[in-house]
C-alpha cells in the first residue's frame, strides 16, 4: 500500500516533468529508478531505466512536436518489472513503446484542452489579477501530472494476475524475437539525435568516433575527452571562426570579434 | 561625481527589481511550459514567470491589466533559453515603468525575434548533445545495475541546468536588448558547433559500443589439418583415462596464444565474416537505414515497431540471436 502510495507520487511527477522538461523525472533513467526503489526492487529499476535510456534517447519536443512520451512508458513499465508482476527487462522494453505512443495521444489532448484554461487566464488578466494567472498555470501542470497518474493507478487495480496472464499467452518466437530486437532498437535513438544535427560539416567526427569504437577499448570518459579535444582543437583551426577576430570575417562585426576573443581567453587560460 | 550623485536620487525615486524578485522569476521559468496549448504555447507559462516582475513595478489594476496582457501573447521556444529572454524582458519592463518610450510592440518583438534563433542553438545543445552524451554515460552504469548512474545523471543534469537559467537570466536582465547582438555574434555560433562536433563524435562511438546484432548462420565449415587448430578431442581424451601430459598443455596453451581454431572443424558464421571487416558495420548499416526512414518522414514510432517485427521474423528464421 506504501509503495503504491510512491509509485503513484512518482508517476505525478513524471507526468508534470513530461510537460515542463526541467528535472527530467520523466526520463526512464530516473523514473524507472525511483519505481524501482518505491517497489523494493531498485536494481532492476535501474537496469530497465538504463535500457529504456538508450531507447528514448532522441525523443525530444522540439517546436510544437510532440515526441513519444517517456513518462507513461517508464513508469508503467517499471511498475510491471519492479512491481508484483514481475515482468522481465525486455517485455518491459516491449510494453514500453505501445506506452510511449499512448502517452503521446494523452499528452496532446492534455495540451489542447489547455487552450481552454489560456482562454481562463486572459479573464484573470482582465481583472488585473497575478494569482489566477498563478493558479491557471498550476492547474494545467496537475492535469499533466494526472495524465499519467490516472493510467498508473488503472494499471495497479488490474494488478499483477491479468497483466502475467496476457504475457503468458504470448509464444516464446515472440519473446526471443523481442530480446533480439532489443538488442538494436537504441539505433533508432542514434539515428534520431544524428537526424537534427548531422551537417556534412559533422559527419567526419561521427566517422571518427565509429572507428574508434569499433576496433579499440577505450571507455567513454576517454572517448568524451577526445571528443572535447576534437571540438576545441576544430573551432581554434578552423577560419570560419577565426575570421572574427581580425574584424574581416564573413560572421563579421565588431560583437562577434569580441566574444571570440573572450573565448580565446579562457581557452589561454588553461 | 556630480554626475551619480544625480543619478542616486533619480533612482530613489525610481521602481527596481530585487534580487528577490531575480530569484522568484528564476524559479518559475521552471514551470515555463506547465500550460503549453497548441493556441499560444507557452504563454501562459511565460506570464506566470514575469508575475513578479508584474508585481514589483506596476501597482494599478489597469497597469497589470495591460501588462498580464501583453505578456499571455503567443511565445514558444527551448525551455531553457527562455531564461535570457525573461532576462531581458524584465530589463525593458522595468525602464517601461520609469517612464522610457517603451511600447507593447517593442516588447513583443524583442520576445519573438529571440526565440527563433535561440531555440535554434538550445534544442541542439540541451536535447541534441547533452541529454544524449550524459544519458548514454550513466544508461551504461545503470545497465549493470550500478546506481551512480541515475544519480550522475539528474544531479549533474540539474546542476548544469539551474545554472543556466540563473547565469543566462542574469546576463539577459544586465545586457538588455544589448544581448541580441551578443547571441547573434559568433560565440553562440562556436558553442553550437562545438557542441555538435562532440555530440556527433559521440553518436558515432555509441553505435558500435551498445547495439548487439548477432547473425549466428553458418557460412561455411572446414575440416582443418591435423597440427594447425587446437586438438580438443585429444585433450579431452588424455583427460578421461587420466594420462594428461605436461607437453600436450604446453602445446595448447601456446596454440590457443597464437588464435587457433578450437576444434577440428572450423565454422564461419556471418558474423564472422561481418567482424573481420570492421565490428560494428551491421548496426552502421542499421542506423543509415533507420536515417534514412526519418528523412523520409516516417514516424519513428513506426521505425520502432517495424524493428520489433524485424527482431521477431529474423528470430523464426534463425537469422539472428
Amino acid at each position: 500500500m506504501i509503495s503504491a502510495f510512491f509509485v503513484v507520487l512518482i508517476s505525478f511527477l513524471a507526468g508534470m516533468d513530461g510537460i515542463l522538461d526541467e528535472f527530467q523525472f520523466q526520463q526512464p533513467i530516473v523514473a524507472a529508478t525511483l519505481i524501482g526503489l518505491a517497489n523494493g526492487h531498485v536494481t532492476e529499476g535501474i537496469i530497465l531505466g538504463g535500457t529504456l535510456q538508450m531507447l528514448a534517447l532522441g525523443w525530444m519536443n522540439i517546436g510544437a512536436a510532440v515526441a513519444p512520451d517517456a513518462a507513461l512508458a517508464s513508469v508503467v513499465s517499471a511498475y510491471l518489472v519492479t512491481g508484483p508482476a514481475q515482468v522481465s527487462v525486455y517485455e518491459g522494453m516491449a510494453i514500453a513503446v505501445p506506452l510511449a505512443i499512448a502517452g503521446q495521444v494523452l499528452t496532446i489532448g492534455v495540451r489542447t484542452l489547455t487552450v481552454v484554461l489560456a482562454h481562463v487566464a486572459d479573464r484573470q488578466a482582465e481583472k488585473g489579477s497575478l494569482r489566477g494567472v498563478d493558479a491557471v498555470n498550476m492547474a494545467a501542470l496537475t492535469l499533466q501530472g494526472l495524465r499519467i497518474a490516472i493510467p498508473t493507478i488503472i494499471v495497479i487495480a488490474v494488478g499483477a494476475g491479468p497483466v502475467n496472464a496476457a504475457l503468458n499467452a504470448i509464444p516464446d518466437v515472440i519473446t526471443k524475437g523481442l530480446a533480439v530486437a532489443g538488442g538494436f532498437i537504441v539505433v533508432v535513438g542514434y539515428a534520431m539525435v544524428i537526424n537534427m544535427m548531422a551537417t556534412p560539416e559533422l559527419w567526419p567526427f561521427f566517422f571518427l568516433g565509429f572507428a574508434l569504437s569499433a576496433v579499440t577499448e577505450l571507455n567513454l570518459i576517454a572517448m568524451g575527452i577526445i571528443g572535447l579535444v576534437l571540438a576545441l582543437v576544430y573551432l581554434q583551426l578552423s577560419p570560419r571562426f577565426n575570421g572574427g577576430n581580425d574584424g574581416g570575417g564573413s560572421t563579421g562585426g565588431t560583437s562577434s570579434g569580441s566574444s571570440g576573443d573572450q573565448i580565446d581567453a579562457i581557452l589561454n587560460n588553461y | 561625481m556630480s554626475n551619480s550623485v544625480q543619478e542616486k536620487q533619480v533612482q530613489s525615486t525610481e521602481v527596481h527589481l530585487t534580487k528577490g524578485d531575480r530569484y522568484a522569476t528564476w524559479w518559475r521559468s521552471t514551470f515555463l511550459q506547465a500550460a503549453w496549448n497548441y493556441e499560444r504555447m507557452q504563454n501562459v507559462g511565460w506570464a506566470y514567470a514575469m508575475v513578479p516582475t508584474i508585481k514589483r513595478l506596476y501597482k494599478t489594476k489597469e497597469d497589470r491589466t495591460a501588462a498580464l496582457k501583453r505578456h499571455l501573447e503567443f511565445f514558444n521556444t527551448h525551455p531553457y533559453v527562455a531564461s535570457p529572454i525573461l532576462g531581458v524582458e524584465m530589463a525593458m519592463e522595468e525602464q517601461k515603468a520609469n517612464g522610457a518610450a517603451i511600447d507593447d510592440e517593442a516588447i513583443n518583438s524583442v520576445k519573438v525575434g529571440m526565440m527563433g534563433p535561440l531555440a535554434g542553438v538550445g534544442d541542439p545543445i540541451w536535447w541534441g548533445t547533452v541529454r544524449p552524451v550524459l544519458g548514454a554515460f550513466a544508461a551504461g552504469l545503470a545497465q549493470s545495475g550500478q546506481i551512480l548512474g541515475p544519480i550522475i545523471f539528474f544531479l549533474v543534469w540539474n546542476v548544469m541546468r539551474m545554472a543556466f537559467l540563473w547565469y543566462t537570466q542574469e546576463l539577459g536582465y544586465r545586457e538588455g536588448t544589448n544581448i541580441t547582438q551578443n547571441l547573434g555574434g559568433g560565440m553562440m555560433q562556436k558553442l553550437t558547433t562545438g557542441a555538435s562536433i562532440l555530440g556527433m563524435f559521440i553518436m558515432g562511438v555509441l553505435v558500435p559500443r551498445w547495439t548487439t546484432m548477432n547473425f549466428p548462420m553458418v557460412l561455411s565449415k572446414v575440416h582443418l589439418q591435423k597440427g594447425s587448430y587446437v586438438d580438443t578431442d585429444t585433450l579431452a581424451k588424455q583427460i578421461n583415462s587420466g594420462h594428461l601430459s605436461p607437453q600436450t598443455i604446453t602445446d595448447i596453451a601456446g596454440k590457443i596464444k597464437d588464435g587457433q581454431n578450437l576444434g577440428a572443424i572450423k565454422i564461419t558464421t556471418v558474423q564472422d565474416t561481418l567482424n573481420q571487416l570492421i565490428p560494428g558495420l551491421a548496426p552502421l548499416i542499421l542506423m543509415f537505414i533507420v536515417l534514412w526512414l526519418l528523412r523520409k518522414n516516417v514516424s519513428p514510432i513506426v521505425i520502432i515497431f517495424g524493428l520489433f517485427a524485424v527482431g521477431i521474423l529474423a528470430y523464426a528464421f534463425g537469422i539472428m540471436a
